[in-house]
């Protein structure tokens, strides 16, 4: 059961993604050039999300325990770090150029663009790379 | 090329993006960030009691483009042709998640609904070098 769950969050997950724009690249370099031809979409998709997500986790929150898990794992981490700015810099300059973040980029994988199929693969190892060099 | 601007079906898209990470949590007590979910499934130290939710979650993305097709819908989609720099990008994007510990997913989306300060900074991080890279992008380089 706890399968099917994740499987049907994925699913609704993605066809957000798909609804939404968010998983058509040009659309998201459209949302980030603010001075060229700026599609103010993907401000919504965000909206949209928080106005769900917000509530929701508020109410979980108070919850004593998930459905099939013995415990909530809330992230716990608070420290503002050269480590989080980086990365996220990074992360921020690759999304520009691709036009993909890695929800939006395994989404689009099965429609079999080339240029999914080389950016999925870099973002994999792009993630081993870093595992590896910050294995503690 | 210009792209239609879609208010309402990326507020709709959005919602659904939202339940899901609600699912996930409720379900499995853990912060839907699809960077966090792929990462627990590559070496070094694959995170093996997450593997099966992540697996399923993961098949769960890769269903919806299918299932969307053969109920008839059209997907409008356009991948850049320049391959290096897509090649680049995933490995800046899985690099950058890995390291600051979240993508638009993860912080984004659910830190912001945790009102995290640490994602609230994250995100206007990725979304500054974002939107500078495609002015450079665009306007500099490609001009």
């Amino acid at each position: 059961m706890y399968i099917i769950a994740a499987l049907a969050a994925g699913l609704i997950f993605a066809i957000g993604l798909i609804i939404s724009g968010m998983a058509n690249p040009l659309k998201v370099q459209n949302f980030l050039d603010l001075t060229g031809s700026w599609d103010p979409s993907l401000a919504f998709v965000m909206g949209g999300a928080i106005m769900v997500t917000l509530p929701g986790f508020y109410i979980l929150r108070k919850q004593r325990s998930p459905v099939f898990a013995s415990q909530f794992n809330w992230p716990t981490a608070t420290d503002i770090d050269a480590r989080l700015l980086s990365g996220s810099a990074l992360f921020g300059i690759g999304w520009g150029l691709g036009g993909f973040c890695p929800g939006p980029a395994l989404t689009a994988l099965p429609a079999a663009a080339t240029g999914t199929m080389l950016f999925v693969a870099a973002m994999l190892a792009g993630i081993i790379i870093a595992k590896f060099s910050f294995a503690k | 090329m210009e792209t239609e601007f879609t208010p309402l079906l990326s507020l709709f898209g959005g919602m659904l993006i939202g339940l899901a990470a609600v699912i996930v949590m409720a379900c499995h007590g853990r912060i839907a960030g699809i960077s966090g979910i792929v990462s627990r499934l590559l070496p070094p130290r694959i995170d093996s009691a997450a593997v099966p939710v992540s697996i399923a979650f993961i098949g769960g993305l890769l269903l919806a483009y299918p299932l969307l097709r053969s109920l008839g819908m059209q997907a409008e989609q356009t991948v850049s042709g320049n391959l290096p720099v897509l090649v680049v990008a995933g490995l800046l994007v899985g690099f950058g998640a890995s390291v600051g510990n979240g993508c638009t997913s993860g912080h984004g989306v659910c830190g912001i609904s945790r009102l995290s300060g640490r994602s609230i900074i994250a995100t206007l991080t990725f979304m500054l070098t974002a939107f500078v890279t495609v002015y450079l992008a665009r306007h500099v380089v490609g001009a």
